[in-house]
C-alpha cells in the first residue's frame, strides 16, 4: 500500500482501501480523462485535485484537462449555471456562438487524449459540447452535472440537452436533479477530502491565528458562512438572520468568507451588495479570500460555533460537509444536497427563511450541550458517507458498470 | 439485481469464498407527487427499485438512525405528511415476504386501504416527490477463503460492509428460504452448527447499519465458537 492510500486508510479504515483496489483491478491500464473549466476555485476543481491522483495510484491512467475561454464564454456558462438552477435567464445568440466556438477550439487542443480515452468525464455544462466534435471517440463519455438541476429553466436545458443526449451516461448528485435523458443517470453525491488543506486537522496555534488576523473575539459566539458571493448562497439572508439573533445575543459575531472562482463573473456585484448590507456593524466580517486560502477556511470553520449554509439553491453543498467533518452543527437552506446531509436535531437544522435560521441559531447558542452533541454526530455521519473514498468507490463501480455492460448485476472474475 | 428473483439452489461449497460488492444508484426517471401516483408507479416499477428502497440505504449515503426503515414509509411521513400510512408502511418487513413481488403487493395493499379510508389522498400533493431509484451491483472476489467456521470468524472483523451486504443481505435474494450465505455454508456441516445457524437467523438485518450487523455477526460467531 502506498503512502497516499496509507493516509486514507488511517481515516476511512484499511478495508475501505482494499475494497477500492479490488474494484479498480479490472480497470487497470485504462485511460480516463476528466474535463472541466477551472483548475482552482469551486467544488469541482477541489474534488478532481485528489480524485485524479488516487485513480492514478490505483493503476488507472487518469488525466485532468481544463478548457479555456474568454470573458464572454464564462458569462455564457454562468448564465447556463443559473438557468440550470432555475433562474429565468436569457442568453443571447452571440454568447451561445462563443460557447460553441470555444468548445470547438478546445477540442482541437484536446483531440488526441479525448479520442484515445476509454472513459471521458465531462464536468458541468462548460465543456459539454466537446463530445459533438469527437467523431472518432473510442471510449464511453459521461456527463457529470454538479448543479442542482431539479427545476431548470426549460429553454436553457433544452439547449444543453442537445449536447448531453449523446453521452453514454450522466451523473447527478441527487435523484431529484435527474432529467429526462436517453441514457442511464447515475446518482453519486460528491465528497470531501479529509487530507486536503481545507479539511486536515490543524494545530491550536494555527486555528487561533484567525482570531487575530481577522479581528475576531475568541470569547464570543461566532457564526461562519463559507461560500462564493453568489445570490443562490443567500449571503444577504445570512446577514438578516444574524441581525435577528443580535437582538437577543448581542455578543454574536458573523464571518462571511467567500472565495471567487475564475468562471464566476457575477461575484463582484454580489460582494458589493453584501458590503452594503453589512455596513455599520463591526461584528460582521466580510472576507474575500484567495482561491488557495484553504487552511484559513479550515481554521475559520474549526473556530466557529455554528456554520451556516443558507443557500436558496445548492448542488450538494460541500461546505456543509466540510463543516460537519469538523464537528460543527450546520444550519442550512432546505434545498438540494443540504437535505441529504443536514438532519434536523441530528446534524443541524434545515431552514427556509432568515427568521428560521435566526431561531435555530438562538436555540443552539442556548443549548451548548446539544450543539456539541449535534456536531459530533455530524462528523460521524460524514466519516461514513461523504469522504472521498466513498466517492471514488462509486466512480469505480460506475466504470465497471459501463465497461462490463449495464446489466443490473455484474460479477467480476 | 435483475427483476426476477435470483435463486441459487446448488449445494454449499466446502470453502467459504468471501465476495465483496459495491452498489450504485440509478435514477429511473419515475416519480410520484401524490399517493395515487405512488400506487400507479409502484405497481409498474421494476422489482429492483422495490429492493433498492428497502435495502439500498445500507450501502448508500444516508443517515443511519432513520426514523423509518424503508423509503416508502419515510415519504409517507415527510412528503405526504400522512402518519397512519407512514406507520403501516414502516412495519412492513422485507425479510418476512416470500419475494419482492409479494413485498410490492403488500405495499400496494396498504396504499389501497389508505386511499379507501381517506379520499383526499387521491389528490393531495406531497411536499416532496418520491424518486424511484434502482441500483446496479458489482460483485467481486475478495480472494479471502475460509476453510473452517473458525477461520471465517477470524476474517469477520476485516470484512468490508460490501461483503457483509453481499453475504448477509443480498444472499436472501439468491438462496431459498431467505437464508444468508453464512448459514447456507454452515449447513454443509450437517447438524453440527445448527445452533449457530439459528443464532444467525435471529439477527434482524432490517434495523441498524451494516457496521451494526457486522458487530452482531462477530459476536455470534465468537461466542458460539468459544463455547464449542
Amino acid at each position: 500500500m502506498t503512502n497516499l492510500f496509507d493516509a486514507y486508510a488511517n481515516v476511512a479504515g484499511p478495508e475501505v482501501v482494499t475494497h477500492l483496489r479490488q474494484l479498480a483491478r479490472p480497470l487497470a491500464g485504462m485511460k480516463v480523462v476528466h474535463v472541466n473549466s477551472t483548475r482552482v476555485g469551486g467544488g469541482v476543481a477541489e474534488i478532481l485535485e485528489k480524485l485524479v491522483p488516487l485513480m492514478q495510484e490505483l493503476g488507472i491512467d487518469t488525466a485532468w484537462e481544463v478548457i479555456e475561454g474568454n470573458e464572454q464564454f464564462y458569462q455564457c456558462t454562468k448564465g447556463m449555471h443559473n438557468g440550470l438552477q432555475g433562474q429565468h435567464v436569457h442568453i443571447p445568440d452571440d454568447l451561445l456562438a462563443v460557447y460553441e466556438e470555444t468548445n470547438r477550439q478546445n477540442f482541437q487542443n484536446l483531440q488526441h487524449p479525448l479520442e484515445e480515452a476509454d472513459f471521458v468525464f465531462i464536468h458541468d455544462p462548460q465543456p459539454a459540447p466537446l463530445l459533438s466534435h469527437c467523431a472518432n471517440r473510442r471510449g464511453k463519455w459521461v456527463w457529470r452535472c454538479h448543479i442542482d438541476a431539479s427545476h431548470p429553466y426549460r429553454p436553457i436545458w433544452k439547449y444543453l440537452r442537445q449536447f448531453v443526449n449523446s453521452y453514454d451516461a450522466s451523473i447527478f448528485s441527487l435523484a431529484e436533479f435527474a432529467q429526462s435523458l436517453p441514457h442511464p443517470q447515475y446518482i453519486i453525491p460528491p465528497s470531501i477530502d479529509p487530507l486536503s488543506d481545507k479539511n486536515i486537522e490543524l494545530s491550536e496555534q494555527e486555528m487561533n491565528s484567525v482570531f487575530s488576523n481577522f479581528e475576531l473575539d475568541p470569547d464570543r459566539p461566532l457564526l461562519v458562512q463559507v461560500s462564493r458571493f453568489d445570490r443562490f448562497k443567500d449571503p444577504i439572508g445570512v446577514i438578516q438572520a444574524y441581525k435577528l439573533v443580535k437582538k437577543y445575543v448581542p455578543a454574536v459575531q458573523l464571518v462571511l468568507a467567500g472565495g471567487s472562482a475564475t468562471d464566476d463573473p457575477e461575484g463582484e456585484q454580489v460582494l458589493q451588495e453584501v458590503h452594503e448590507n453589512a455596513a455599520g456593524d463591526a461584528d460582521i466580517h466580510v472576507l474575500l479570500l484567495p482561491p488557495d486560502a484553504h487552511r484559513t477556511i479550515n481554521a475559520l470553520q474549526r473556530v466557529s460555533d455554528i456554520v451556516l449554509q443558507k443557500s436558496i439553491k445548492e448542488g450538494f453543498g460541500l461546505t456543509v460537509t466540510e463543516a460537519m467533518w469538523k464537528g460543527k452543527p450546520v444550519i442550512g437552506g432546505n434545498t438540494g444536497g443540504i437535505c441529504l446531509q443536514v438532519i434536523n436535531y441530528n446534524t443541524g437544522f434545515r431552514v427556509n427563511t432568515p427568521e428560521g435560521a435566526a431561531l435555530r441559531i438562538r436555540y443552539l447558542l442556548h443549548h451548548t450541550e446539544k450543539l456539541k452533541e449535534i456536531g459530533n454526530r455530524a462528523r460521524a455521519f460524514v466519516r461514513e458517507n461523504f469522504l472521498l473514498t466513498r466517492h471514488l468507490r462509486e466512480y469505480l463501480t460506475l466504470l465497471n458498470s459501463l465497461y462490463f455492460g449495464c446489466t443490473d448485476r455484474i460479477e467480476l472474475n | 439485481m435483475n427483476g426476477p428473483e435470483i435463486k441459487n439452489t446448488m449445494s454449499p461449497p466446502n470453502v467459504f469464498e468471501v465476495k465483496d460488492c459495491a452498489l450504485i444508484a440509478i435514477a429511473t426517471g419515475r416519480r410520484a407527487i401524490n399517493l395515487k401516483e405512488m400506487q400507479d408507479t409502484l405497481s409498474a416499477i421494476s422489482l429492483d427499485s422495490v429492493y433498492y428502497h428497502f435495502w439500498g440505504g445500507l450501502l448508500q449515503p444516508r443517515f443511519e438512525e432513520r426514523e423509518f426503515n424503508n423509503d416508502f414509509a419515510a415519504w409517507a411521513w415527510y412528503g405526504l405528511h400522512d402518519a397512519p400510512l407512514a406507520e403501516r408502511l414502516a412495519v412492513v418487513d422485507p425479510t418476512g415476504s416470500a419475494g419482492l413481488e409479494d413485498l410490492r403487493q403488500e405495499l400496494l395493499g396498504i396504499i389501497e386501504e389508505r386511499l379507501d379510508e381517506k379520499d383526499s389522498l387521491y389528490y393531495v400533493l406531497a411536499t416532496a416527490r418520491f424518486e424511484f431509484i434502482r441500483s446496479q451491483i458489482v460483485i467481486f472476489d475478495s480472494q479471502k477463503r475460509a476453510e473452517t467456521p473458525e477461520k471465517l470468524a477470524e476474517f469477520l472483523p476485516t470484512l468490508s460492509t460490501g461483503s457483509i451486504f453481499y453475504h448477509f443481505i443480498d444472499a436472501r435474494r439468491r438462496l431459498d428460504q431467505h437464508r444468508d450465505d453464512f448459514s447456507y455454508w454452515l449447513s454443509s456441516y450437517s447438524e453440527r452448527y445448527q445452533d449457530l445457524c439459528r443464532q444467525l437467523s435471529a439477527i434482524d438485518p432490517y434495523f441498524g447499519s451494516l457496521f451494526h450487523i457486522k458487530d452482531q455477526l462477530i459476536n455470534v460467531f465468537s461466542s458460539y465458537l468459544t463455547k464449542e
